[in-house]
């Protein structure tokens, strides 16, 4: 039974395979320049300290190549449930070779197990082996990138570590029950598509902000937390104040709420949206927020706000959870891994024929 | 002697549609059994309920004294080659006898190679570039070297021209010649089973009308012609199988094991076609199940 699993699986593993090879001689190649661009920049920078600068010109530098293998290590699960998982079964329904196979001398059960076991290794040693490989290459990008791409980010979080694996082994699985059940490879491709993507969507969205109670904190505005402060030139008007969706002191955290907090506690509205939150409090006709006032421009205009008593409140998960997350996603997929190996046995031992 | 095949008020149901009902059979090792009936009698319901692809919905059904497909063992004693003989397009020749070979304990390797040899099959050739004549005998090849104790055929010929239908069939009585085994086969042309069958079930709209050995049958069942009669006029030993009424002249098909001795009746012999097809004859089934029913 391995030997005609094989035979059946080998072209499209072959296929996989090489453009496996290619992408980890492309990494392999490219890798180690990138590492020492990185380190020869932070070494130059933090003498006069212009790192900010430099993490915004390396990570645009190789943005392209980062976005592309972020989502081809993204979009591979998908291409295993649609290409292997879907049609595993379907392939025999329709050429009625079902009929041939299941009447040699075993079971349909165990048929299932080793083109089930056989072909869902691969599936997840490929995953796996793509993810940790991208991981690897992209380190001194994920080190550099802003909060929004940085490795805690719902889309970068999923195409690193090990999660793949588990995203491959569910997708696999889920393509071949929908398979058996829908009996017809086009269908199924696409259900199998639809079903998979809404589940990836839906998962980081609900689910995985509460894996872990998050971090809430306060900070004081500075540098770190605050994108801009417009102080309206002509006068008069409240200076506006924009929220960078960063956590001071916690780089690469994922932001889940980010609010700036009047003197007495409550949210002021606008402040990370594009509209900028206005600080009524401060006066823009007199004292450090007056245009061109003596002890003015924003560092001034921000001290006196941050002395009145404005706050950033943000509640994150901080990067040091990632590989935490990363094992109890992988988890949840391997659990539903298993609860859809379940229903394809029982669907072809009670309700297909 | 054991059975090679038993069913006991077996039916399977599909949706709200009976398939096959009130199948109750027993039919003996060592035989070569022609299903026959109509497209859509239920023929490939039976053969699949008996190598265990479908389960019965109601009834009872045991194949050599097993259930069906329940374990490797007996899968490995039945051989089934399905409707239109599906084989692995992408996969050769040697592949398909290289899998027989993996997946069945009682594999004849030895008989498998000669004879995709004795039909000169390349056997480098992929499955999906062969004709239908030779496809067909690749699986059935691959149905006769797992050495099964019966081989149950769905309509293997239906699709193939005379000459390959003629091969095929030749190949399979050959086979059972040399290696005693049991075999069921459907078709809905009782050409195809009249000089290969000893044994006939007659399956028409999901119920057996008849069942039995072919010799048998056709001994006991007769053409009668004769002046215009009624069908209660008969003896209650003659079952009315079909009639067929003209002004003046009444033909019955009857069942009878006693001679016919009424002198107005010019009796002749039927042939299996006839046979089959007096069983097909749709407007006396239903009396005939009425009568069943009525014995009961």
């Amino acid at each position: 039974m391995i030997w005609l699993t094989w035979r059946q699986f080998r072209g499209s593993a072959a296929m996989m395979a090489a453009v496996l090879i290619v992408l980890a001689v492309a990494l392999a190649a490219t890798g180690p320049g990138l590492v020492s661009a990185y380190s020869a920049g932070i070494a130059d920078c933090t003498k006069d300290n212009t790192c900010d600068h430099f993490y915004n010109v390396f990570f645009n530098e190789y943005n392209l190549p980062f976005m592309a293998l972020t989502l081809a290590v993204l979009i591979l699960p998908a291409v295993v449930g649609i290409f292997w998982g879907a049609p595993l079964i379907t392939r025999e329904l329709e050429a009625g070779t079902y009929l041939l196979v299941w009447n040699q001398s075993i079971t349909r059960g165990r048929w299932l197990t080793v083109k089930l076991g056989l072909t869902g290794l691969v599936a997840m040693a490929v995953a796996g082996l793509c993810g940790l490989m991208v991981t690897w290459w992209s380190d001194p990008l994920d080190e550099s990138a802003t909060e929004s791409m940085a490795l805690m980010a719902p889309l970068v979080f999923s195409a690193r570590g090990i999660a793949p694996m588990g995203y491959a082994a569910f997708a696999f699985v889920l393509g071949v029950t929908v398979g058996m059940v829908v009996r017809r490879t086009l269908p199924a491709m696409a259900l199998t598509l639809a079903a998979f993507a809404a589940i990836q969507l839906a998962l980081p969205a609900t689910a995985r902000p509460h894996l872990m109670a998050p971090v809430t904190a306060t900070f004081q505005l500075g540098r770190a937390n605050i994108d801009s402060l417009n102080i309206d030139r002509e006068g008069g008007g409240a200076p506006r104040l924009f929220l960078r969706e960063a956590v001071p002191g916690h780089p690469g955290s994922w932001v889940l709420t980010n609010e700036l907090l009047d003197p007495s506690g409550r949210v002021i509205s606008g402040g990370s949206s594009g509209t900028g939150a206005l600080i009524n409090n401060v006066s823009s006709t007199s004292g450090p927020c007056k245009p061109s006032s003596a002890a003015g421009g924003e560092d001034g205009c921000l001290g006196e706000i941050n002395r009145l008593g404005y706050r950033q409140q943000v509640t994150y998960q901080p990067l040091e959870r990632f590989w935490l997350f990363q094992w109890i996603e992988t988890g949840i997929y391997a659990l539903l891994t298993v609860g859809m190996t379940w229903l394809s046995f029982w669907w072809i031992r009670r309700r297909l024929s | 002697m054991t059975s090679a095949l038993q069913a006991q008020a077996l039916g399977k149901k599909y949706g709200k549609r009976w398939a096959l009902r009130e199948c109750t059979i027993d039919i003996p090792a060592g035989h070569v059994v022609g299903l026959v009936g109509p497209n859509g009698a239920g023929k490939t319901t039976l053969l699949k309920l008996a190598g265990g692809q479908l389960q019965p919905t109601a009834g009872d059904i045991t194949v050599l004294g097993g259930r069906p497909g329940s374990t490797p063992a007996q899968l490995a004693k039945v051989g089934f080659v399905a409707q239109d003989t599906p084989v692995y397009a992408g996969l050769t020749v040697a592949e398909h006898l290289r899998l027989g070979a993996r997946l069945n304990p009682r594999w004849d390797a030895t008989m498998a190679r000669e004879r995709i040899a004795q039909l000169g099959l390349d056997s480098t050739r992929r499955a999906g570039k062969l004709s239908g004549g030779q496809r067909a005998q690749l699986a059935l090849t691959l149905g006769l070297a797992k050495r099964p104790e019966l081989l149950i055929l769905d309509e293997p010929v239906a699709s193939l021209d005379p000459l390959a239908r003629h091969e095929f069939m030749q190949g399979l009585i050959e086979a059972t010649v040399e290696h005693q085994f049991s075999v069921v086969l459907s078709s809905h042309l009782v050409s195809d089973l009249e000089r290969t069958c000893d044994y006939l079930i007659v399956l028409v709209e999901s119920r057996v009308q008849v069942a039995g050995e072919v010799d048998e049958l056709l001994a006991t069942h007769h053409r009668l012609t004769g002046p215009r009669r009624d069908l209660d006029r008969l003896p209650a030993d003659q079952q009315v199988i079909s009639a067929r009424h003209t002004e003046q002249q009444s033909t019955f098909v009857v069942r009878t094991d006693a001679p016919i001795h009424d002198p107005a009746w010019t009796v002749t012999e039927l042939s299996l076609e006839d046979l089959v097809l007096a069983y097909m004859d749709k407007q006396t089934a239903d009396n005939r199940r009425a009568a069943l029913e009525v014995q009961r």
